[in-house]
Parts: structure tokens; sequence; C-alpha cells
């Protein structure tokens, strides 16, 4: 973690010498790497240019990508948060049920309400008792979806009257010929990102996860800023729970299964350690990006869906390594 | 090991066989009134039959427990027991293995196995050279296994039912099923290793203070890649012992097993920091999870309880093991 807080404070300097130039590609290796992954998957099909299709993909990506913007918060704090897939599950299918009982006007704040809950007792269980928050995430994983099944009774939640009513806006709908979820993805993306990067919180989260104990004895309430940190978590995973319900206007008790790892996925590969203090939204945003347009990009060129998962699998690996190896300044790590 | 407080460390080990034997009776109890069949709680069959089902996680949570006492993390058991399931199964209808007849029986588990061997080797070598946190590779692997999975034979069920093998799982030997043989002496077995062989104490050593580890001369590299192929290998075993009765396996089967098995080894005492674990615990956490999961369905509790209150016991024991041991380690980290 100290290289983390070394590294951060170098970005501005002019100049452009050899070792800057490493650097340079050291640091800015995922959009690198994001860069040449469009222009191969651009030769390779002529389609995967097309506005329709980039529009397509950032969209299908916009559930994972809001997810993954308050995730980062809480790995940059230097926790872990594997209960968003859960707690996703859970905010579709309450705001799914209080759509039909009652109307969409309320059930949207109720449901960010009960979630915002859910993720204060996270932030409780790891800010405040200091509890290991991968265990205390694991935990709620389990609990979240004990919770979805007893509110569902374990059937699936479906809108009755899909016609008459305008919660679908917010997953179908378009302003300004983008697609709605895209513009709460970007609009999320843009506010977090500032509030990561020139706010007082977002340098108390860096300080945090970089050093809690320095943090601490320089006057930083570390416990009240992890659990800021999971409260963002949780209006994120909200927002998104909110575009899977709109856009499917029904759902499974399972519809967040498994995308914890996902969306950690994404955050890695956007450069955030996991042992805290490093990342950033922008980085994060690039992270889901490429998860979506490779994912695209070969179902394009004809491959199934699961050969994602092992180019995926490949790329988190090299992306991860790269990124400490240019850290530690060789290749092969130093354990005997 | 360098116990704080005897005390502490007696109320640890001793609390998971406590919690066991306070299920135990709390359901026998409690199905008295609201059990809807007239069927105890606690029968000799139904005691076997726990047993046997705790056999898929415990075996494999007997591995998880080495590596986290190592100091690292396993998510991609589940894969690897997805896949070394479909090794098993397929590799019965190979032409040369079908020309066998039931000689192949054996040699089918023999190459499930090495596929666990060697994707644990590819894990454990991937910690070891590039030196990206085990549980950022394993999480990738978690992926790339999977994916491997599906990539072998498409979205549909592998299927082969052997008779001969079914008869063999299902067989009772004094008693306990062939799958309960297999946990016990999978228990036995890493029981010997980490307590009785210089590799165990150094994996304790390791993953106690890995510096402290490095100084004294261990190889820490080779330690770990060991490790990563004992649980790969155990998650083969764990699937052909299963995949043997029944005979079929999806593409997504073993999903979520992982997060299952670190409940079962957090429950039974073992540190995610390292250097403290014990097996026996790690027993008393899986058979702790399994009562609980029949005995909450005995009562008539449907999934979603049991879910939630795995979840709520998960935190609570992680909270007052801090409590016991205020004097621990400061930093929990991963």
């Amino acid at each position: 973690m100290s290289e983390a807080a070394q590294e951060r404070p170098a970005r501005g300097a002019g100049g452009l010498t050899g070792a800057k130039v490493g650097t340079f590609l050291a640091k800015q290796g995922i959009l690198i790497a994001f860069i040449l992954f469009m222009v191969g998957f651009t030769l390779a099909n002529d389609r995967f240019l097309d506005p329709d299709n980039i529009l397509g993909v950032i969209r299908s990506s916009a559930i994972l990508g809001v997810m993954a913007l308050g995730v980062t918060f809480v790995v940059i704090s230097g926790n872990l948060d594997l209960s968003v897939g859960s707690l996703m599950s859970f905010s579709t299918i309450v705001v799914l049920d209080l759509h039909d009982t009652l109307g969409p006007a309320l059930a949207i704040p109720a449901m960010f309400g009960l979630t915002l809950a859910i993720g204060a007792v996270i932030g409780f269980l790891v800010g405040y008792l200091r509890l290991n928050s991968l265990i205390v995430t694991l935990g709620m994983l389990s609990a979240i979806h004990g919770l979805t099944l007893t509110w569902s009774g374990g059937q699936n939640m479906d809108i009755a009257d899909k016609e008459g009513t305008w919660f679908s806006v917010f997953g179908q709908g378009t302003a300004l010929g983008i697609p709605v979820p895209i513009l709460m993805f970007a609009l999320l993306a843009a506010v977090l990102g500032i509030v990561l990067a020139k706010t007082p919180f977002g340098r108390k989260v860096y300080a945090v996860g970089g050093n809690g104990t320095a943090a601490t004895f320089s006057g930083i309430r570390r416990a009240r800023t992890v659990f800021t940190c999971y409260l963002i978590s949780a209006f994120c995973v909200a927002t998104a729970g909110l575009i899977q319900a709109s856009r499917s206007m029904g759902s499974q008790n399972t519809v967040g299964q498994g995308m914890e790892l996902e969306v950690l996925a994404a955050v890695i590969l956007g450069g955030a350690s996991l042992m805290g203090g490093s990342g950033t939204i922008f980085k994060t945003v690039i992270g889901v990006l490429i998860l979506g347009f490779i994912q695209n990009g070969l179902l394009l060129i004809g491959l199934q869906f699961y050969v994602q998962f092992v180019v995926t699998w490949i790329i988190i690996i090299l992306a991860v390594w790269l990124d400490i190896a240019a850290k530690r300044g060789r290749l092969l790590s130093p354990i005997a | 090991m360098m116990a704080p407080g005897r005390l502490s460390t007696f109320l640890r080990s001793g609390a998971i066989w406590a919690f066991i034997a306070l299920e135990l009776a709390f359901f026998s109890i409690a199905g008295q009134f609201l059990s809807a069949s007239d069927t105890a709680f606690l029968t000799w069959d139904s005691l076997l039959l726990l047993l046997k089902q705790s056999a898929p996680l415990g075996i494999i949570a007997m591995g998880m427990t080495l590596v986290m006492v190592n100091g690292n993390i396993d998510l991609s058991v589940g894969a690897i027991f997805a896949l070394a399931a479909v090794i098993l199964l397929d590799s019965m209808t190979w032409p040369f293995m079908a020309a066998m007849g039931d000689w192949s029986l054996p040699l089918a588990w023999v190459f499930a196995l090495l596929v666990g061997v060697a994707l644990g080797a590819v894990n454990g070598f991937l910690v070891w050279k590039t030196g990206v946190d085990a549980f950022i590779v394993t999480l990738g692997a978690m992926l790339g296994f999977r994916g491997l999975v599906f990539m072998y034979n498409g979205e549909q069920p592998t299927s082969h039912l052997n008779w001969t093998l079914v008869d063999f799982a299902e067989a009772q030997f004094l008693g306990l099923h062939t799958a309960t043989w297999f946990l016990l002496l999978v228990t036995v077995g890493m029981w010997w290793l980490m307590n009785r062989t210089v590799h165990g104490r150094n994996a304790y050593a390791i993953g106690d203070n890995r510096e402290a580890a490095v100084n004294a001369g261990i190889r820490v590299g080779p330690h770990m890649m060991i490790n990563f192929m004992i649980i790969g290998f155990l998650a083969a075993l764990s699937a052909v012992v299963f995949y043997s009765e029944t005979g079929s396996v999806n593409p997504n089967d073993g999903m979520l097993y992982e997060l299952w098995i670190i409940t079962a080894v957090v429950l039974g005492g073992t540190k995610l920091t390292g250097g403290s674990g014990s097996i026996v615990s790690t027993l008393g956490g899986v058979l702790a999870i399994q009562i609980l999961r029949r005995g909450l369905n005995h009562i008539g509790a449907d999934t979603s309880t049991v879910n939630l209150v795995i979840g709520l016991i998960l935190i609570a024991v992680l909270f007052l093991d801090r409590q016991l041991n205020v004097k621990g380690k400061e930093a929990l980290r991963i």
C-alpha cells in the first residue's frame, strides 16, 4: 500500500523523457490495452464501430458500471464489497414489488431507503466495528439473498401493467437520442469522479485506504469515511437495481447473482489495488467498458459468450501483473 | 500456536463444537413442535446422510484451510470442481476408454484428479511468479476455468452413468457411505499434513509472518504452489466422489461453492490473515453449516431463512472472535 501512496501525486509533471514515457505507458497501460482492443475488433468486424453497436454495448454495461462506481470507493478505502450482486437483486425485487402496491413515485424512494439502510448496516459493521470486510460482505451476500427470497416468497416479480406506467423510462427510455441508462451512468460517474478526485472527502478515502493508522493520527475519522463509502456503494447498487428493474419490468430473485465478482473484476481491471489507496473513477469506467467491448467484440467475431470468461481471466491477470511489475521495476516477483 | 491467552484459545477451538451441540439440541427439541413429519431430527440414518451430504463441501474445505492458513485464498474451487466433473464423465465415453470396460473407471478418476492438480498448479504458479495477490489470481481463474467448462461441452449438461461407479459411490462400509469415508480420509490426511510434516509447519509459518519465513530460509513460492495443487486435487476429488453417483454435470455446477466453503472455514476459526486455523475445527464448521441447513429444513423453514441465518451467524462469529482477540493483530486485511 505504500507504493500506491507514493504513486499518486506524481501526476502532472511536464517534459517528455524516456523514463517518463515508460512510466506513462505503465500507468496508462489499461487505456492503451483498451485502444488496442478497439482497433483489433474494428479491423475484425466493421460493425463493431457502428454507433448503434457502441451505444448498445455501453447501455448493457451501464448496470455493471454503476455498481462498479460505488465499489471503487469501497476498494480505495481498503475494503471489499462482495454483497453488491445480492443487494442489487434485493433492490430490483423490492422496487418491482412496491411499484404495484405504492406506485412508481413512492416505490423508488422507498427502495433507495431500504437499500441504503442495508448499506448502512454493512458500513457500521466494517467501519465502526472494524470487522473484516471480506467476511462481513460474504455474510451479507447470503443474508440479503435470504431477505430477497423472503420478500418475494421465492416467486419471480413482475409489474402487472407494463404499458400503463412511466417506470420503464430508466431502463428503456432515451433523452437527446442517448439511452437513459447511459446518461445515468455518465452522470453518476461524473459526480462521483469529482467527489473522489476534488473534494476533501475523496482525499480522506485515499488516505484511509493508503494507510489507515496514519490517517487516524492525522485526524481523519476513519470509521465515518468507510461508512460513507458503503453508503455510496449502496446508493449505486440501488441505481443499478432501478435500471435493471425498469429495463426488464420483471425479475428473478437471482438477477444480480455473481455480479459482485464481475464488478470487482472491472474495478481491478481499472487498476485499483485491493490493498486500498489507489484507483480512480475514470479508470474504473475504462475497466467496465473494456469488459463490455471485449464481450461484444468476441460475439461479433462469432465466438460464444463463454469465451469472454477465459479472455477476461487472462486480461485481469495481465493487467494487474504489469501494474505491479511496473511499480517494483521487475517482471517476476521476488518471492523465493 | 502462540496463544495470547489460554482461555480465548480454548473458547475458540471448542466453540464450534459447542455450537454444533447447541444446534442439535435446538433442532431436536424444536423439531418436536414444529416439524411436519413425525420423524425425529436425530436418527442414525439422518446422521449418516448428514455426513454424506457434508462431503462435497467438506473435502474442499480441508484444502481451503491449508491455503488460508498459508495466507492465500482460492476462489476458483467451484470452477475446478465443475471441470473435473466434466472430465470424469466425458473421459469414460472416449473410444479407447469405452473399450476398456470397467477398467477405465480408475483411469477416468485419475484424469479428473490430474486436471484438478493442473489447474491448481496454474493458480499457484501465477501467485508465485507474478506476485499478484491470490485473491485476484483465483478470482480471474474462477471466470477463466468456468469458461473452460463451457468451452468443453457448450451449455449442455455432460452425462454418463456407469452403474459400477454408482454402486461404488452408494456403497456403505461399516455403515458409512463412500463419500463420508473420503471426507474422513481427507480430514485425517490433511490433519497429518498440517500438524506432522515440515510442509505443514512451513505453511503456518509463511501465513503467520512471510518475511520471517523468508528469513528463516523457507522457500515461500513452492510451498504456496504445492498448496494450490493440493486444493485443486481436493476440489477434483470432491467432484469425482459426487458425480460418480449422480452421473450428470451442468456447466454451472459448483457456482458459489467457494463462498460456502470460505464460510465453513471461517466458522471453524481459520484466520483470513493466515497463520492460524485447524483442520478439525474446519470439519466442525462444515458440519455446523450442514446441520443448520438440514435443521432449518426439518422445522419447516425454507431456503431464504437458511441463507439469512448463515449470513448472520457468519458476521456474529466474526464479531465474537474479534471480541475474544482484542489484543490480536490490529489490521485485518485480506
